[in-house]
């Protein structure tokens, strides 16, 4: 790890972590909430609810960050975040 | 890496707006891939930001797919008849000036029909707040041409292609008179959030453009895929241009989209000018 | 209740019917108004704009009639006693929103000073053809009051009659007054406010879970709330239930389109209010409303000279249409006589509740002027002579026809 610089602050930086709750029924299978998540944190599952949909399902549930971003963009209040905790941030390796 | 911190622990039963949405009426009418609940939800997060008295606020909304938002927020909402929001909007504001009022409509609804409505309240500079969703299209009666629809689309009452060329909403308001105008797509949630906050808190007539998806109707016939396509064309296709002067603000069929905040003045509100020319009147 | 001191100009007036109407609608406690000018009825919003100040009054001119309708019934639901003043072809503009009001039982009044029609007619003279129009004119079921003055002071009385109606029914209240009575000037004199009666609308008071927007009792007459007080309205002008929920799917009786109807009629016997005069040995009735009931008591004057024995019966309000009475008196008299100034409005209505038991002859006239006394007199006459049953309305050749037709 050599030519990089370790911030001084970087064990005051907390991550956020979230958790995603999903209402299945809800669900109209748009995607724009798998899309748009910055981290990969959903994928179309291949369940269908009883609409006939694919909702969404967490697949990376660790990389949520309780952005909000799938919550703002779901037009069927169907997804949002919940924070769960925070952790140290890290270099990544 | 430390183990999870178990910080105050927020475990929400249901969705954090439902104290907000008339619940009993989910689902709602709008299809999927639409951005009109993106609006909603923008709607909602900023009147939490701004700690209004919820009481306060009204929504007058007109016929349309967005006109329905009245009957899905659980606030004061009156829909009423097909262009006639601006209007009844106004009487309410000047039937009781405490109240918070917005208008919650649809392209056709405040710009067609309501087109002299549009106008006047604009020009009077009526202290209410327009959030005004731009699908270009006439969705709820199945997809007929409206007058910002883009020059060469398809609608079903422009079957050979739209050649009318559209409104150019911002321009027309700056135009108008109004104080506030911006104009966003769905797919800018956070900047719409704010740029609503902005609007509900500036006195007098401010109009927030809202580009949305038809997923069902105008993406359908022009073949451009579902309300997801739409999205992923305003993210390569839009581009904030805060300032921009209104007369370059047209819409192409699927060419660029310019968004941001274009007008931001300060004028007297019509309340503010009857005082001043009329006195104060008691009520 | 009395009439706040401060809306009631008491005093003796020379002014024109317009006006009066004007100073009936302050003097009701109106605190809105919203309108377009047009003639005839441009005097009264110019009258309520300069007197609006100091009874703390709001007057907005609206860009055109549709949006004054529309402005008018935001206020009305904001709180405010709310009305516009209009003529014939503003009258038809704004017809779709008065259809709202009513589904959504918004108290309101509206001024219609009628002209010549059809279409933009003969907008300095008075005519009388908007009647159905009044009860008819927007699309689907509903009911309305309308009531037809005949002189400036009835203008003003009549106008707060209108403003004391739609608050105790929610239902629009038409002023049909017309270019004649509208632009006469004669004595009004408004009396001190002790001697008003104004009544306002019927609030709700209970906790807002228990508040259902359109549930009514015995009155058939919901209470009423306003915006801004927590009670989570949603009004729309969708057929609706209670709650005011649309009922999509849901079978129509559920639906409050049936109450929006039977609160007038139900209720019919105590709105309607009409002038009688010697029917009790009548044997010929003038039904007549407006300025032509004025004409009508020279004619009737005349006749009665000859020893014709009329009665008159004056309607005050025009909608809902004295259905009873005119089936009582067709069994009694030998006919009616209805001079109004359009070409058949209301006389269909007296032909239709008479089943036949009488005659019914209408005296018309295209608008611009009144009757002729003679007409009427002629009209009177024909009815006592006759000895035949018509089987239909027949309508009297008057003086005018008969000197262009022959």
């Amino acid at each position: 790890m050599s030519g990089v610089r370790i911030p001084y602050d970087i064990r005051k930086i907390r991550i956020p972590r979230g958790e995603v709750h999903i209402v299945k029924d809800r669900c109209k299978g748009c995607g724009f909430c798998i899309e748009y998540c910055p981290n990969d944190v959903l994928a179309v599952s291949d369940e269908f609810n009883s609409k006939g949909y694919h909702p969404p399902i967490v697949v990376n549930p660790d990389r949520c960050v309780n952005c909000g971003l799938c919550e703002m963009l779901c037009p069927e209040f169907a997804i949002w975040n919940t924070l769960k905790g925070e952790v140290e941030a890290q270099i990544a390796s | 890496m430390e183990a999870l911190e178990t910080v105050k622990v927020k475990e929400k039963e249901s969705h954090p707006m439902e104290p907000l949405l008339r619940m009993d009426r989910m689902p709602h009418i709008w299809c999927p891939g639409c951005g009109i609940g993106t609006t909603v939800t923008a709607f909602v997060s900023a009147l939490e930001k701004l700690e209004f008295d919820l009481n306060k606020v009204v929504i007058v909304s007109g016929i349309g797919c967005t006109g329905r938002v009245a009957g899905y927020i659980k606030l004061d909402s009156f829909h009423t008849t097909h262009g006639r929001a601006i209007p009844f909007a106004t009487g309410i504001k000047l039937g009781n000036p405490d109240l918070k009022v917005v208008v919650f409509s649809g392209d056709g609804d405040l710009v067609s029909i309501g087109g002299n409505h549009f106008i006047h309240a604009a020009r009077r500079n009526i202290d209410i707040t327009v959030i005004l969703v731009n699908n270009f299209i006439y969705a709820m009666t199945g997809g007929q041409v409206a007058p910002t629809t883009p020059v060469s689309a398809y609608t079903t009452t422009s079957p050979f292609g739209n050649f009318e060329p559209p409104s150019n909403i911002p321009q027309l308001a700056e135009a108008a008179g109004a104080v506030y105008v911006a104009r966003w797509t769905s797919l800018h949630i956070r900047r719409l959030t704010k740029s609503i906050t902005e609007a509900l808190q500036k006195p007098g007539f401010s109009v927030v453009e809202v580009i949305s998806p038809c997923a069902m109707y105008y993406s359908r016939i022009n073949r451009l895929g579902e309300g997801i396509d739409m999205m992923r064309f305003y993210h390569e296709n839009s581009i904030i241009k805060h300032g921009e002067p209104t007369e370059n603000l047209d819409i192409d069929y699927q060419k660029q989209i310019i968004v941001g905040k274009f007008v931001d003045r300060e004028r007297l509100t019509f309340i503010e000018s009857h005082k001043q020319w009329i006195g104060e009147t008691k009520s | 209740m009395q009439a706040d001191p401060k809306d009631v100009f008491t005093g003796s007036y020379y002014i024109d019917g317009d006006v009066a109407a004007a100073y009936g609608a302050i003097a009701a406690g109106c605190k809105f108004l919203a309108g377009y000018p047009i003639t005839p009825s441009t005097e009264a919003a110019e009258a309520f704009a300069k007197r609006a100040p100091e009874v703390g009054a709001i007057f907005v001119q609206m860009e055109d009639e549709l949006g004054s309708i529309a402005a008018v019934l935001g206020a009305s639901w904001a709180g405010k006693k709310a009305m516009t003043i209009t003529s014939g072809p503003g009258f038809s503009l704004m017809m779709e929103n008065i259809g709202f009001g009513a589904a959504i039982e918004a108290p309101f009044v509206i001024i219609n000073v009628q002209r010549g029609g059809p279409s933009t007619g003969i907008p300095t003279r008075t005519g009388q053809g908007d009647l159905m129009q009044a009860r008819w004119g927007s699309h689907g079921d509903y009911e309305v009051i309308a009531l037809a003055p005949d002189s400036p002071q009835e203008s003003f009385e009549f106008a707060i009659k209108a403003f004391n109606l739609a608050e105790r029914y929610r239902v629009p209240v038409m002023l049909m007054a017309d270019e004649c009575v509208g632009h006469m000037t004669e004595k009004v004199v408004i009396p001190p406010a002790s001697e008003i009666e104004v009544e306002n609308r019927k609030y709700y008071n209970g906790p807002a879970e228990a508040y259902s927007p359109f549930r009514r009792d015995d009155s058939l007459v919901p209470p009423i709330v306003r915006p801004g007080e927590g009670y989570g309205l949603y009004i729309t002008g969708l057929a609706h239930d209670e709650k005011g929920y649309p009922i999509f799917d849901r079978d129509i009786r559920e639906s409050t389109t049936r109450a929006l109807v039977d609160k007038i009629r139900q209720n019919a016997d105590k709105i309607i209010e009409v002038e009688e005069d010697s029917l009790d040995d009548a044997e010929v009735v003038v039904v007549s409303y407006g300025i032509s009931s004025r004409v009508a008591l020279r004619a009737i004057e005349l006749a009665r000279k000859e020893g014709i024995k009329v009665g008159t019966l004056r309607l005050i309000t025009v909608w809902p249409f004295p259905e009873k009475k005119i089936e009582e008196l067709s069994r009694k008299v030998k006919g009616f006589v209805i001079p109004e100034i359009n070409y058949g409005q209301i006389a269909f209505e007296v032909e239709r509740c008479s089943h036949g038991n009488a005659n019914v002859i209408l005296v018309p006239h295209g608008g611009a002027s009144v009757h002729i006394p003679e007409d009427i007199l002629g009209a009177i006459r024909q009815v006592a002579e006759d000895k035949k049953r018509y089987p239909q309305l027949v309508s009297y050749k008057t003086y005018l026809e008969k000197q262009v037709f022959g």
